[in-house]
């Protein structure tokens, strides 16, 4: 055996369990091997394929910070047959992960701007990495702005750090909810991201938006950045294709001649409109 | 460059014998069950070079359908992982054509762009091709098209051409040389003779079709020539090019293992989120994305086509989808 087997993950134990929302967990995952642990770097963006043996693997980002050491956490939606076997998993349990997979998004390059962060339910997990880093790095930026939209109260994640991102005076962040969705007792906003976003009117000068969500809400919120002045450049989204090998071989996740797996998942968009719109 | 010899028809079998005697497996085409496919052989007896191609390609050599890369025992909420090395018995492809040679350029392409895949490497190191020359060709044909040919050597260690009497013995690569070694006296030299092969006039120019290509996403013309399509993947399993895989996991309570299967995009599950939502939902997109792949991605991803003419998709199609016609189309801008 010459060659490693770039197939073969790292077992790596859970330990921690938080339930997030409604059929949302998020774990947090030490390396078994020490070696692994010791080698293992990654970057905000990038992407792991988490293995329920059993069952097989699935696909999630990487939604800790890089600043964050000794430990990686993934927050996943349970909706299939892979993700119900991640989710029955306990603290203790051990599955795999191989990683980290993709590209990145290039937070060096947005040294001195300001970060506004667009945010639909589920999608806030890889936005969560970079929100962390960014704040660890703080006085690289100027203003921080968040907005975070999920359809009800119930289906926010990471509930503790929306209240830690409120608390701070240097990040400016906006909940909302779905009409419908809020409690009696919601504080937040009621109302969809886009029109939430556009009432808000981030300005555009010298700022970056990154973007996330399910592929409604990015439709509907591109418009609106363009109409308050973003350019297709200073906007960032990460594409979903589905994945099995996450190393540029399968051929499951092309748009164009683009492998998901590899030149994404982050894309500005100026470079998805470049692609043929199949994603 | 490379070394010229006579191979006398009665010495095939003596060759077939030293490489069974060097322990290697020799798979050649047969008629066996009236089907021609690949076989283990032990005599040239057994080797049919009358069919044209077998219906199936040569990449099972290196690609298996299925393939395990991972094994695991489990017991509570632990795992015990194993790795698994690669089964990579040294073989020797005799008979093919030059077609299927040329396949495992674009499957070397994909499976060590970046990372490389173990699998794949271990039985390409093991296994040499002794191609024969076409000559003749069929309707289907159309290698000199995407810059092959029916004399082509490309990807083979040796290419026979059938002359008067026996074959012409082109010595391609080192490994070749050192097959024809294993029998000295069955590769004569060459007594200057003139290499024939099929004639096969180009259908179109695959440069021009990779440009015509990139204007074309939205035309009509997927949808109408994919309107019989079924969706079958029966062109991509034959296909010696096609490399797109599935991960399978195979288990039950106690102990699994990872399986590596042959996938095609031609099926609607092969892009399907688990969400419902599916980037390709229709086969005129399915179609396409075929297209695309072999003639545009390619070219641009690893500087050459992910088609090699053979035609086996032509001839294996339930619907009669005619790769060549569909590509003279798309090429006529
Ligand atoms: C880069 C990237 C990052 C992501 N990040 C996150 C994240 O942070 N959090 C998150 O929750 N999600 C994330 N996702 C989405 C996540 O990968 C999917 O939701 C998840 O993998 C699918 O769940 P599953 O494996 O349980 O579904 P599966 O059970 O594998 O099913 C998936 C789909 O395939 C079909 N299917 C599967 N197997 C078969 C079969 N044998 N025969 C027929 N049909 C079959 C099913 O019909 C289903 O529609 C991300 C995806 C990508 C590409
Ligand atoms: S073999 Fe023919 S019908 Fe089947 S997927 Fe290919 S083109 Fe379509
Ligand atoms: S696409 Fe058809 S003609 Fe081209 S290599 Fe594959 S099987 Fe042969
Ligand atoms: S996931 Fe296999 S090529 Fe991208």
């Amino acid at each position: 055996m010459s060659e490693t087997n770039i197939y073969l993950p790292h077992l790596m134990r859970i330990a921690k369990v938080t339930r997030e929302a409604p059929g949302v967990k998020t774990f947090r995952l030490e390396f078994v091997d020490q070696a692994a642990a010791d080698a293992f770097d990654f970057q905000t963006g990038q992407f792991g394929l988490y293995s329920a043996f059993g069952e097989g693997e699935s696909t999630f980002c990487i939604a800790s910070s890089p600043t964050r050491k000794g430990y990686i956490e993934c927050t996943f939606r349970e909706v299939g047959r892979v993700t119900a076997a991640l989710a029955d998993k306990e603290e203790g349990d051990v599955v795999g992960f191989r990683g980290p997979y993709g590209n990145r998004f290039p937070i060096e390059q947005w040294k001195g701007k300001s970060l506004v962060f667009v945010a639909g339910g589920i999608a806030l997990p890889p936005l969560r990495s970079v929100i962390w880093n960014c704040l660890d790095l703080r006085d690289w930026f100027k203003d921080i702005t968040i907005v975070y939209g999920a359809r009800s109260v119930a289906d926010l994640v990471y509930k503790h750090e929306l209240a830690e991102w409120e608390a701070r005076p240097d990040v400016n962040l906006v909940v909302t909810v779905d009409p419908g969705g809020e409690t009696p007792d919601w504080k937040g906003k009621v109302g969809f991201v886009p029109p939430v976003v556009e009432a808000l009117a981030p300005s555009p000068a010298d700022t970056v938006a990154l973007v996330c969500g399910p592929p409604i809400m990015i439709k509907l919120t591109l418009p609106v950045l363009a109409k308050l002045g973003f350019q297709p450049d200073a906007i960032y989204t990460t594409l979903e294709n589905r994945m099995k090998c996450g190393l540029g071989k399968c051929g499951r996740c092309n748009t164009g001649s683009s492998y998901v797996c590899k030149d994404g998942p982050v894309y500005t968009l100026a470079q998805l409109n470049a692609l043929p719109a199949e994603y | 460059m490379a070394e010229t010899r006579f191979l006398p028809s009665e010495s095939l079998d003596t060759f077939v014998k030293a490489l069974r005697r060097d322990g290697r497996r020799v798979l050649a085409p047969t008629a066996r069950d009236g089907r021609a496919e690949l076989n283990p052989v032990e005599a040239a007896a057994e080797i049919d070079l009358e069919g044209l191609q077998t219906a199936l390609s040569a990449k099972e050599t290196v690609f298996p359908k299925v393939e395990r890369i991972l094994e695991y025992s489990l017991s509570g909420g632990g795992v015990d992982l194993r790795d698994v090395a690669p089964k990579a018995e040294p073989t020797v492809l005799l008979g093919v054509r030059p077609c299927d040679a040329a396949g495992f350029g674009a499957l070397d392409a994909v499976f060590n762009w970046d990372t490389r895949d173990r699998f794949f490497n271990a039985r390409r190191e093991a296994l040499a091709i002794v191609a024969v020359a076409c000559t003749r060709a069929d309707d289907a044909c159309f290698c000199t098209s995407v810059g092959g040919g029916p004399g082509s050597t490309a990807g083979s260690d040796i290419l026979l051409t059938p002359v008067q009497g026996g074959f012409l013995a082109e010595l391609v690569t080192e490994k070749g040389a050192a097959l024809a070694a294993l029998c000295p006296d069955a590769f004569r030299p060459d007594p200057g003779l003139e290499k024939k092969v099929a004639d096969l006039p180009m259908a179109f120019d695959h440069a021009a079709l990779t440009a015509s290509l990139q204007g074309r996403f939205e035309d009509p013309l997927w949808e109408r020539q994919s309107l019989r399509c079924l969706g079958c993947g029966a062109c991509a399993f034959v296909c010696p090019s096609c490399v797109c895989f599935d991960l399978v996991e195979e288990a039950d309570a106690r102990e699994g293992r990872r399986l590596r299967t042959w996938d095609t995009c031609g099926t609607a599950l092969f892009t399907l989120h688990a969400s419902g939502h599916n980037p390709r939902e229709s086969q005129a997109q399915r179609w396409r994305q075929r297209v695309y792949h072999k003639f545009s991605y390619y070219p641009e991803r690893y500087g050459r086509l992910g088609c090699v003419g053979c035609g086996k998709c032509t001839r294996a199609c339930p619907v009669d989808m005619d790769l060549q016609e569909h590509l003279l189309e798309a090429a006529q801008a």
